[in-house]
This record gives C-alpha cells, structure tokens and sequence, in this order.
C-alpha cells in the first residue's frame, strides 16, 4: 500500500517487527483490524452452517453435539472477539487521539498490550476449537457448564476471561486519552459525539468487565477444582451466576452499540452536510444509556425464578432504556431535515442502521414487557431481536465506519458502487434472514433448538435464504476492499468534505498524526450548508470516488 | 414442506391475554417505526443533495426535545403497567389450582399428579380448570414452555418455581424445553393433552387402585427416614402438624412462610433457618433422598395440614 511518496504511519517504517512492537495507535488499529476481520469470518462460518443444518427439522448434516458446539463458537467468537472489540479497538484506537488533536493514546504501550492480549483470548477460543470444541451456549449457564458439559469449558471460558483484560485496558487508556491529551480548545462539548460514544463505552468496560471475569473465575473454580459456588449439589447457586453473568453483559451489550451510535452520528452530519441535531442531547443519551445498562440485567431472568417484584423492577428500569435510545434516532432524523443528503457507501450503511435499530429497539421494549417476555423469552423472538441490535445495527455501523474512514486509514478509495449494491444487500438479506424469526418465536420456536417440529420449517428456509444473501453482501467489502488497498485510487485528505480534525491531516496520517498540536476554534460539525454544485474540487471528488 | 402457521394456536386464558398486549405493542411500536422511518426516508428524497436549496435551519430546540422525549416516556410506562399486570397473575398461582409436580431431568419431564400417577413427557390435564405446575430439576436448569399456553419457567435444581394456566381448549400442545440443557435439549419435548373435566377424571382414576397418592407415599419415606423420630415423638424438631402455610417464627428474630421451598430448605440444610426454640441439631439429607422421594415427603407434609384443600379433590371424588 505505497502512497504518493510522502511519509506516512504506514511506509515509515517496515517489516513484521515495525508492526508487531509499534506503538502507533493507528497501526495498533490496524492490527485490531486483522485480528477482528479474523473472526468474524470464523464466527460467520459458523453462523452459515447452523443456517444450512437448519433447513430441516431432522438433523442432515451434523450431530446435535457438533450442532450444539457450533452455536457456542458462533457466539463466543461473535461477542467476546468480534462485537466487543470492533468499533472501539479498530476505529477508536485510531480515531479518538486524532479527533481531539492528540498525538497518540495515552499509554501507547499498554495499547500495545491490549492487542496481545486479546490475541492471546483469541487463540484460546481457537484452542477450544481444535481440542473438541465447547457446548455451554456463550452464556455458560451453570450447572450445566460447571458441572455437566463434557466439553472445553475451562478452555473457552478463560479466553473470554483473558479478553477482558484487553477490553478494560482499552477502556482505561480511552479514559485517561479523553481526559487528558484534548487539544487547546477542544473542550468537552467539542468533542465529537463518536468520542462521546467511546468515553460512555470506557466507562462500561472498566466498570463492568471486572464483574465478568470473578465470574468466569469462579465457574472455572468450580468445574476443576469441585468448589461449590452456583451448582446446588455442592451447596451453591445457579441463579448467582446469572446475576454476575448478566451484570456485565447485560451492559456489555452497549458496548457493542454505543461506539456505532457514535459512528452513524458522524455519518449522518456529514453526509447531510448539517451540524448534528441536539448534540448535547446524543452525548448525554450516551452516557444515560451507559448508566441505565446496569441496571437492568434482570430482565434476562425474568422466568428463572428470580422473585415476581425483582422482575417487575428490572422491566421498570429497561423500558427507560427507550428513552435515550428513541432521543438518538429523532435527533439523527432531524439532522436530515432541510439538509443536502448525499448517499455515499457510508451513509447506505448509516440509514440502514436506523431502519434496523428500529426494528430491534423495538422488539426490545417488547421483551422489556413481562407479559410478553414471559412467552419469547429463550425463543428465536430474542434471537431476532438480538440480531437486530447488534448484528443489523451494530455491525452497519462497523462496515459504515469501514467505509467512512478507509480512505483516511489506507490512503486508497475503494469503488463506490460495489460498496452501494453490498449495503443495500446485506440490509436485504438480514432482513430476510431475522424477520421470519420474530415469527419463529412467538410461535413457540425455542433457541437452541438442532431439531424442530415439522411446522416450523418453512420459516427456517426463509431464514436460511436471507442469510446466504448476507454472507455475500459481508463477502464482497472483503474482496474490493482488499482490491482497493493496491489498486484503488490515492484519497485525498479530506474526500467527504468532512468536518473534524482528522479530515484536516494527509491520508494516511503521519505517525504523530499533527505537526502541531492543533488549536481547535470551531464547534464541532461546522457544516454550512450543501457542497457548491460547481466547485472544481466538488465536480472532480464525485468524478473519481463517486462521492 | 409442510403445512405453514404463523400464529401459534390460542389454547389459554393467559394466551388470550397476552395476545391482546402483543397485537396492541404491534400496533403501537410498528405505528412508531414505520412513521419514524418514513420520516427517514421523505427527508432522504426531498432533501437530497442537489435538490432545491433550504435555508439553513437550526440544530438544537429543547423544546422539540422535551416534545418527542415525552410521548415515549408516557407510553412505554404505560405499556409497561399493562404487562406487569399480566405478569404478577402469570406466576402467582391462585390457591384452589389442582397441582401437578414436574421434573426436569436431561433430557426428559418426569410429572407426577398428587394422587400418584406418573408419566413422562405428557402432561394431562382438563379442560377450564386452574392447574398449577411445582417445578425443579434434578441436573441442570430446564424451562417449562407451553407456547400454546403463552408461559413458561425455569426448572432450576435446588430449588421450587410455580407456573399456572387454565386451559380453554381441549386438544393436544406441545411442551418445550426452552433453557438450554446439553446433547438433546432440542429432544426435551413433549405434549400437553388438555381434556373434558369427566374424561380427565378416568384418565386419573385409570390404574389407581395400584396406586398410592403423593401424599401416601410421602407418608412411607416420613416413616423410612424415621422423621418422627424427631419430630414426634422426643421433640427435639417442631412438629409437622398443620405448619404449611403458616408463617414461623425463626431463631433471630425473622419469620419465614412455609412453603414447599421452605421445606425443601430445611430437608436438604436443616440450619439454614431454624424455627425458634430449637438447636440447630438436624442432619442434612441432602444426596440421601431423590428429587420423587422429595417431591412426596414435602406432599405428605403438605397433606398434614388444612390449608392446601385441593389435595383431597384432587385423587378421587
């Protein structure tokens, strides 16, 4: 990936070591990059065989303990290695210190570190893989996964433990970068809301990742070492683990959404060519939501025998939850109002998002309702629902943020049509894949299930059609992406028009990222207005990237 | 294929109930989105790039804030009030419910009615009746799921939970397993064969004079593991009369309702909470006596006193 002959993080140096000890937050980003692409391609193959075993009510092609296994490292590898780390350690790793005019993180090294660490979580996800696999569902319920699983528990469930050391790490340097390394000028109400976005997520991950880990601990005290803590036959409490479990990731949930809402909030202003709508109002929603996330795990427990008042309390504190939710996307449609919209790859990926965390946001306030909750809970309405969210919104915004910031990440333009047709596809087929599964659900379809009653097949082919179209829609960014890192023309600095300090410095940015520390004068989304219809550099930009 | 449903049959009074909240959150959450993300999409079109100029409006109004934070907040508390209704009846069984005691085992429902008929993986019951569910699980957690009935709950080792349903159709309804289990979760199913009260009662009746009732057999491992030894006889345990249902005065000054998890408690670790005036003296039974042998002593006890009536109705008449 040579550029014009100007120095840059990426040609400074070379060779596999420049790149394995860097302490450069933007190729830490990098390396965050490849890991991550790594395993959501394994956990996406995962997801494609399940869909496929599925066509049939009787099983065709795998055991129901192969099948079992399968849907545990789908969502191992998905959550712990895919959705937590993604936006935060590719893009906030390499956004945040440019966006508020620093020259790195602040602890560079322990950044560093994060990665490695995550690696290490990584392989031995992938170490449970080889040695057998593991069948606990990636919530690892107990007893059944301290004391009846006959498969890799303590294996897979020390991989979550290590990766969480790398989320609090990341948490931790986001932080103190925030705090302490914004630019003169740069105060806190002109941060971008993508920072807004990852403080409100560092505040999770350090508060709640902890909470995790003393759990996973304990279960793996428990299944090698016989000491009784959930398993009744020893004296201890299952539902105990569901409350530890649920009071990180519960929570963990908005880690995965947060840094996207901070993603379409950039994406949505630029693309508009307006200031954000009720900035002061999207960062606090922020915040709230991180705040109101953990106080609400019991909702994940409402038929588990938790008392009938504990429920009614927990419902109460979730529909709450609705409220920023709802601020967030109001205030994104009132962005567009009286605007220049322009439809660019990322903004595809950005209304997307709101089309499908409408969907999800809804059906969640759906099961925040104990009446309803009582009947979907554990069926496939829950796994509809969660897709929405995390797979429909979140993983929008993460291929939104992909296509928003790979000009200033690689220095190269990828072709804009193949990256339209791909978001318009993967919305297609998600929506193919995950609507009949509402459907699915309230009809009684429990999660988890390998075999199914006769009735319920024809919904599970629709279900499996759609997701064969995602696969391809995931498949082809891959493929002109990676085109696009050697053939692809060179980006300008700033090819959106954009506002924010990063469209200010050459693509790719140079290692220090500034010559000198910027002084920020300008409130944050200075957008005046549509881009001038006649202007040489407006007519050339949408003449070469399509923009 | 087969033969294609998109709504699942409507066979309870809850399912009733719980139909009526969902189609009104259809309504209500699809009005919402659909009009939010038609506004997205008009806004698209008549705003997009190159279409005519607008005048540079402002970005911030609390006023316009307030106005749309309001309405969600107002509605979803009150969808909220609607569904907590449902939920508090959902798992509060009504007092004269007929009982019926199920366990969870992999990868099988062991259900067993108080008058001492057993079967597995079917449940009968009749028509129009309030029927109450006692579940545990002798493994790993299981959930109880009738989506015909709209309810489920979780059969969790260790412990007792309460479901409850009143069945309006005759007919047959699947049973799931709806919390994960292992190997054959997906195998953990059964049926519900919900029947006219008289059919019902020579179902029961069917076999019964081989059979002894719950309670009965309760009565035999009270006598195996010698309780009354105890409990009787030297006084070193409080009696057993008519305790159930009753609220106990316990050594530090709390009380507790006795109830079936009470008196799985104080079976499996008797100091756990010890009624006051009495040494915390009593052996734990605890891996000594099966989830059946449990589920019939803690019946027996129940039989010792008045306040459970449904147990006499239940067997025979």
């Amino acid at each position: 990936m040579s550029s014009d002959g100007t120095l840059n993080y990426l040609n400074v140096t070379h060779g596999l070591k420049s790149w394995l000890l860097t302490l450069d937050h933007k190729r830490i980003g990098i390396l965050y990059l490849i890991g991550v692409s790594m395993f959501f391609a394994v956990g996406g193959l995962f997801a494609l065989l399940l869909r496929v075993e599925l066509l049939t009510p009787e099983p065709w092609f795998i055991e129901s303990d192969t099948y079992n296994k399968f849907f545990t490292l789908h969502g191992v590898v998905m959550t712990f290695f895919f959705l937590i780390p993604s936006i935060p350690a590719i893009f906030g790793n390499f956004l945040v210190p440019i966006m508020i005019g620093a020259k790195d993180m602040a602890f560079p090294k322990l950044n560093l570190f994060s990665w490695y660490v995550y690696m290490v979580g990584g392989f031995l996800g992938v170490g449970a893989i080889a040695l057998g696999g593991v069948d606990t569902g990636w919530t690892f319920y107990t007893p059944y996964s301290s004391g009846y699983a006959s498969s890799q528990v303590i294996l897979a469930a020390s991989a979550a433990f290590v990766a969480g050391f790398s989320s609090i790490l990341t948490g931790l340097n986001f932080i103190v970068t925030i705090h302490k390394m914004r630019a003169p000028g740069m105060t806190w109400f002109r941060m971008p809301l993508f920072v807004w976005g990852h403080y409100a997520t560092a505040l999770i991950m350090i508060l709640g990742t902890p909470v995790i880990a003393v759990t996973l601990l304990l279960l793996m005290l428990e299944r090698g070492l016989g000491i009784g803590i959930f398993d009744p036959k020893l004296g201890g409490d299952p539902i105990l683990f569901q409350h530890l479990f649920w009071f990180y990731s519960h929570p963990a949930v908005y880690i995965m959404l947060l840094p996207g809402m901070g993603v379409i909030s950039e994406i949505i202003s630029c693309f508009s060519r307006k200031p954000i709508f009720g900035y002061n109002f999207i960062a606090f929603s922020s915040l709230a939501i991180a705040i109101l996330g953990f106080l609400v795990w019991g909702h994940h427990m409402f038929t588990s025998g938790q008392s009938v008042y504990t429920g009614v309390v927990f419902s109460l504190l979730t529909m709450a939850v609705a409220v920023p939710s709802a601020i967030k996307v109001f205030n994104w449609t009132a962005t567009m109002f009286k605007g220049s919209v322009s439809f660019s790859a990322p903004m595809l990926y950005a209304l997307g998002f709101i089309a499908l965390f409408l969907v999800g946001g809804l059906t969640g306030v759906f099961l925040a309702t104990l009446g309803l909750d009582i009947h979907v809970h554990d069926t496939y309405f829950v796994v509809a629902h969660f897709h929405f969210v995390m797979v429909g919104a979140t993983v929008s915004a993460y291929l939104g943020a992909l296509h928003f910031w790979w000009p200033k990440m690689t220095g190269r333009m990828y072709p804009q049509t193949p990256a339209r047709v791909s978001a318009l596809l993967t919305l297609f087929g998600f929506v193919l894949a995950f609507l009949p599964q509402f459907v699915l659900g309230y009809l009684g379809m429990p999660r988890r299930y390998h075999t199914y009653p006769d009735e319920f097949q024809l919904l599970h082919v629709f279900s499996t059609a759609g997701a064969s179209v995602l696969g391809v829609g995931f498949l082809i960014p891959a493929i002109y992406l990676v085109w696009s890192l050697f053939f692809g023309k060179l980006a300008p600095a700033n090819p959106w028009f954009a506002k924010g300090l990063e469209w200010d410095i050459q693509s790719p940015p140079t290692t220090f990222n500034f010559e000198e520390t910027p002084i920020v004068k300008e409130e944050p989304y200075a957008y005046d207005g549509p881009l001038p219809d006649n202007s040489e550099e407006v007519l050339k930009a949408g003449e070469n990237y399509g923009v | 294929m087969n033969e294609v449903t998109l709504f699942p049959e409507q066979a309870s009074v809850f399912a009733q109930e719980v139909d009526q909240l969902f189609w009104f959150f259809t309504v209500v959450c699809g009005l919402a989105g659909t009009l939010t993300a038609l506004v997205v999409f008009v806004f698209s079109i008549v705003y997009r790039r190159g279409a005519r100029r607008y005048a540079h409006s402002g970005h911030h109004s609390t006023l316009l804030e307030i106005g749309w934070t309001l309405p969600v907040a107002v509605v979803v508390m009150a969808l909220f009030v609607w569904g907590a209704k449902i939920f508090i009846n959902l798992y509060n069984p009504p007092e004269s419910a007929t009982e019926v005691y199920i366990t969870g085992k992999q990868w099988m429902w062991k259900i067993q009615h108080p008058n001492g008929k057993r079967e597995i993986n079917e449940l009968h019951v009749p028509v129009n009746t309030d029927v109450t569910l006692n579940l545990t699980s002798e493994d790993v957690i299981h959930s109880f799921f009738v989506p015909a009935f709209r309810t489920k709950r979780d059969a969790v080792p260790g412990r007792y939970s309460r479901m409850w349903f009143n069945a309006t159709k005759t007919g047959s309804f699947h049973i799931f397993c709806a919390e994960y289990c292992g190997t054959d979760h997906s195998r953990m199913i059964g049926t519900v064969f919900v029947m006219p009260e008289q059919e019902y009662q020579e179902w029961l009746r069917s076999g019964a004079q081989e059979l002894l009732s719950m309670a009965d057999k309760g009565a035999m491992v009270y006598a195996r593991y010698a309780c009354g030894s105890c409990h009787e006889a030297e006084e070193r345990g409080p009696s057993l009369e008519s305790i159930y249902g009753q609220q106990r005065e316990l050594a530090g000054g709390n009380t507790v309702l006795v109830d079936e998890s009470y008196l799985r408690e104080s079976i499996l670790r008797p100091n756990a909470k010890v009624t006051e005036g009495y040494a915390p003296i009593m052996p734990t039974f605890k891996g000594q006596i099966d989830e059946q042998s449990l589920n019939e002593l803690i019946a027996y006890i129940k039989s010792l006193s008045s306040v459970p009536a449904e147990r006499a109705s239940m067997g025979g008449n």
